[in-house]
């Protein structure tokens, strides 16, 4: 029977009944007395030179409060960037300043150049219709390509847009050259990664507040780590310490990636705040998200994959132009570098591999994290080219693959690019996976689509992530300017109950949840008994949040360390009650015993003991119950597994129907079981999205086509079918206390090329080779046409 | 300013409005009830989703003066008397029908509205009512779910 309670309990979310009843706490719900309203003027063009900025008319319309432009923000810094790549000449990247609003040019359409604060928002959106701006259009460079081939430039700092040039790993150059240049096979693909908006329904939301007799600052934000916005906003941007900057992420309506980066609109309003001397909300409207929120993906990929003539890859070579749009976001230079160079060896034993990687500045919005995050471009690229190499050489899909693996006796297994896999089982999932699809019978579903008038297309696609992001020590040595631990109080109350203070911040995870069930595992204490406590650095320790699929495999694991302490000291109280030595007591199902008597102390005579110490050895304890623990992990985590999809192609339409998609995750413990599919079904539909649907769009002038969800196509209820998912090929993480390894992003990861590989099987007999994403009708009914004149 | 009057979850509501406010602002900022959401603007996403006159309503596409008069409920009207999750709520919770939280008001009142207009849909159905409205955390998948449960529980 299924456990009810703790780990491995698929517990119903407790944070439902406050979403299911209105009563969440999103940050544009909230408001505070004598609000004011901000609207940011932002450019509509591309590329231009400010001329001129006349507010004088907006200034004297009806409510208006303030307006500021760059002018106004002089002692302000820019907005940081948090990760520094050093290219392959070993110098640091080109990284200009973004300012909070426009200084003399505008980047990207979007760029914001001036802000109105009025009494309401339709006051500050009247008066912006009454600032005029001169600005002469620049020349916009906005195709990757050309942008590196000379011409017009985003920024002075770097004359032919290159940000960084970087070579992964150099000193495996000439192997991997050498090796491709005498293989028996080598298959070559060139591929675009598409560019796509994370689209979390909530919009991005910020509200700034000053409490001038205490100087003290309060942002509330959707963010997914108020910490790091506390840290990159105080220290780079408006000069405030800490302990006068409050920053709150209460309820956030999902974020994907994009509300990871401290953005100019959050220290705007905090600035301003002060400033006007009353409060300032801003929330954007979906187009100013999709004009302002970092976008995610966008890179141009030509792969090389060399194989010996029983199907043995050999060596792996891939150059990539990755795409940073106008400025550089929070962490955008990690994405095509770190996040993804490293995760190119996949689940196989590829010996050499080289990759190249340009970064470019283009006059579009900034590239950052989007779930999966460089490793979804690693594997699309592996699984994309490995499926044509199996159909340039005979080989089944399922089986060229299988050839490769890593073994599951080959653990830890160090790849030649950099990381070194804990465990895994590939043979496994993969096996699981085409059980699960049932391919025995697949010949009779292609034949019942043909009678149709339908072609039917069979993809499978591996996947290896590196999550629970990261140690410390490794990343600050390949560029990172922060660690990247999790930090967790553990508060026990003097009745027993506990309240845990965690810097990992639920946005939809599920953490009030799954974070109870494992301290309530480990007290051996109902769940209802534990609080979790996130979203707030006036209530949290420190915290670097939560992204990377690292909240259980970090987050957790510091919880559990405080919980390890707490206990600890437990014993050392209920040692003193029971008037045994220490090292005689032991604790289990929330009673601490003597061993080999029948002496004991429950749980909460221990809690009460510490907060009414009458009869306290107080030279050797301290009262009370709390125990904090940061937790820096010993490796990445390194979620595997095996996708299958089915799809459906009318050929005379390009139209593709998802017909099934089956996913055999290792994902290591799992503490819930439910939450865990339901993040599987969501990182699915994302990566399916992208396959299938969602495409940003820029013209050759800049403009953004794709500026709404009339325009951009996001994954509806009947664009999906029902999922398969299973996640019971379980291989422990090694080195964290739960043995988890994340499951966020794994569905985003792996569902891409499996989509990709099942519409080209559908199409092959007719000569298609490849369709890049999204495989919209149009594409598919043009890549057949191409194929057959 | 247009004064309205309107009767919102059972109580009688009224005030003043620029005529611009839509329904969903008035919900929002005038009333208070903030457990209605604005995703998108422009009538895609559904978070906005409310009853009028018991009929599902995008409430950020309809001006609050084209409600005078009218019965709105929201999501805040959902639960039972006593307080306890009404069936399609308690549906929602038991098959993991929502994450984030943003696009739940408006998944419920437009499962509220299919479920009146049809009581036994199928999962077609269902996928293709929901096609106005957008979820980016769960994939659809235990939404889908929670509906059929909520269906065979006599919601």
């Amino acid at each position: 029977m299924p456990k009810d309670q703790g780990i491995g309990a698929s517990s119903k979310r407790r944070e439902d009944v406050r979403f299911l009843t209105g009563k969440g706490q999103y940050t544009d719900d909230i408001n505070r007395p004598g609000q004011t309203y901000a609207y940011f003027l932002r450019s509509n063009v591309a590329h231009g030179k400010i001329n001129g900025i006349d507010t004088s008319a907006a200034a004297s319309a009806p409510g208006v409060v303030g307006i500021f432009t760059a002018k106004d923000l002089e002692a302000a810094g820019g907005v940081p960037c948090g990760w520094q790549v050093t290219d392959k000449h070993g110098e640091p990247m080109k990284e200009p300043k973004h300012p909070i609003l426009a200084e003399g040019k505008v980047c990207h359409v979007g760029d914001p150049i001036a802000a109105v604060i009025a009494e309401s928002l339709n006051q500050a959106r009247d008066a912006a219709e009454l600032i005029d701006l001169d600005i002469e259009e620049l020349p916009p460079v906005i195709d990757m390509r050309a942008a590196i081939s000379g011409g017009p430039t985003v920024h002075d700092e770097a004359p032919d847009n290159i940000c960084f040039d970087w070579d992964f790993i150099a000193d495996n150059k000439e192997a991997v050259d050498q090796a491709i240049a005498g293989a028996h096979h080598v298959t070559t693909l060139t591929l675009t990664n598409n560019r796509l908006v994370a689209n979390a329904v909530e919009p991005r939301c910020a509200i700034g507040e000053y409490d001038a007799a205490r100087d003290e600052h309060t942002l509330y934000t959707t963010s997914q780590n108020p910490h790091v916005i506390r840290l990159l906003m105080g220290a780079f941007v408006l000069s405030i310490p800490e302990h006068k900057l409050r920053v709150v992420a209460p309820d956030v309506g999902g974020g994907f990636g994009s509300k990871i980066y401290h953005y100019a609109e959050e220290a705007f309003v905090t600035w301003a705040a002060k400033a006007v001397g009353r409060p300032i909300k801003w929330t954007a409207d979906r187009s100013e998200s999709f004009m302002s929120d970092a976008q995610g993906r966008d890179h141009q990929t030509k792969v090389e994959l060399a194989l010996d003539e029983n199907g043995k890859f050999l060596a792996l070579r891939c150059e990539t132009l990755a795409n940073m749009g106008a400025y550089l976001s929070t962490f955008a230079p990690c994405v095509p570098t770190y996040l993804h160079g490293t995760l190119l060896s996949g689940n196989y034993t590829t010996p050499v591999i080289h990759t190249n990687v340009k970064a470019v500045f283009t006059n579009t919005v900034p590239v950052d994290a989007y779930r999966g995050a460089g490793r979804p471009e690693a594997t699309f690229q592996l699984e994309r080219t490995i499926d044509k190499a199996a159909r340039e050489m005979g080989i089944d899909p399922v089986e060229l693959r299988k050839r490769n693996f890593i073994a599951p006796d080959a653990f830890p297994y160090q790849t030649p690019v950099a990381v070194q896999y804990d465990t895994g089982n590939y043979g496994a999932t993969m096996d699981k996976a085409v059980a699960m699809a049932d391919l025995d019978s697949y010949a009779a579903r292609k034949t019942a689509s043909e009678a149709k008038g339908k072609r039917r297309g069979l993809g499978i696609a591996s996947y290896i992530e590196a999550c629970g992001i990261a140690p410390s020590s490794l990343v600050g040595a390949l560029g990172a300017r922060a660690g990247l631990y999790e930090a967790a109080t553990v508060r026990v109350n003097p009745t027993g109950n506990v309240a845990v203070m965690t810097g990992s911040h639920s946005h939809g995870q599920g953490h009030e949840t799954t974070f109870a069930q494992v301290v309530a595992e480990m007290l051996g204490c109902d769940e209802a008994n534990v609080d979790i406590v996130h979203g707030d650095t006036a209530k949290i320790p420190f915290g670097m949040g939560t992204y990377g699929s690292r909240s259980i495999a970090v987050g957790g694991s510091a919880i559990v360390r405080s919980v390890e302490k707490i206990i600890e000291k437990g014993k050392k109280i209920a040692a003193h009650l029971m008037e045994a030595a220490e090292a005689d007591v032991t604790f289990a199902d929330g009673q601490f015993s003597v061993a080999g008597t029948d002496k004991s102390v429950d749980w909460g005579t221990v809690a009460l003991t510490a907060y009414v110490p009458h009869n306290f050895p107080h030279e050797t304890l301290e009262p009370g119950l709390e125990e904090t623990s940061f937790y820096d992990p010993a490796n990445f985590t390194y979620p595997a597994g095996a996708y299958i999809c089915e799809v459906e192609v009318d050929a005379d339409t390009g139209k593709v129907d998802i017909a099934s998609f089956v996913a055999a995750d290792d994902f290591g413990n799992v503490i819930n079981p439910m939450i865990v599919e339901g993040q599987v079904h969501g990182g699915l539909t994302q990566g399916l999205g992208q396959a299938l649907l969602e495409n940003c769009v820029y013209d050759e002038n800049g403009q953004l086509v794709s500026a709404s969800l009339m325009d951009y196509a996001m994954p509806r209820a009947d664009d999906m079918p029902s999922f398969g998912v299973d996640h019971s090929c379980q291989t422990p993480c090694t080195h964290n206390p739960l043995g988890v390894k994340g499951c966020g992003e794994a569905g985003a990861i792996g569902s891409p090329p499996a989509l990709v590989n099942a519409v080209v099987d559908a199409l092959s007999d007719l000569g298609v080779t490849h369709i890049d994403m999204p495989v919209s009708p149009g594409r598919v009914w043009a890549a057949i046409q191409a194929a057959q004149n | 300013m247009p004064s309205i009057s309107m009767t919102v979850n059972g109580k009688s509501v009224s005030g003043e409005v620029e005529g611009r406010t839509l329904l969903v602002q008035f919900l929002r900022e005038d009333l208070g009830l903030t457990g209605t959401h604005v995703g998108c603007d422009t009538s895609q996403c559904g978070a906005c989703v409310v009853h009028v006159n018991g009929e599902s309503v995008k409430a950020c596409t309809m001006l609050a003066a084209s409600a005078d008069g009218a019965e709105v409920a929201t999501i805040e009207g959902m639960a039972n008397a006593d307080g306890s999750l009404g069936v399609i709520q308690q549906a929602f919770q038991d098959h993991h029908g929502l994450q984030c939280g943003f696009c739940t008001p408006g998944m419920v009142m437009s499962a509220a509205d299919l479920l009146q207009k049809n009581k036994n849909p199928s999962e077609g159905e269902i996928r293709e009512w929901l096609e106005g409205n957008i979820c980016r955390c769960t994939g659809y998948h235990n939404i889908v779910k929670a509906i059929q449960a909520a269906a065979a529980a006599g919601a």
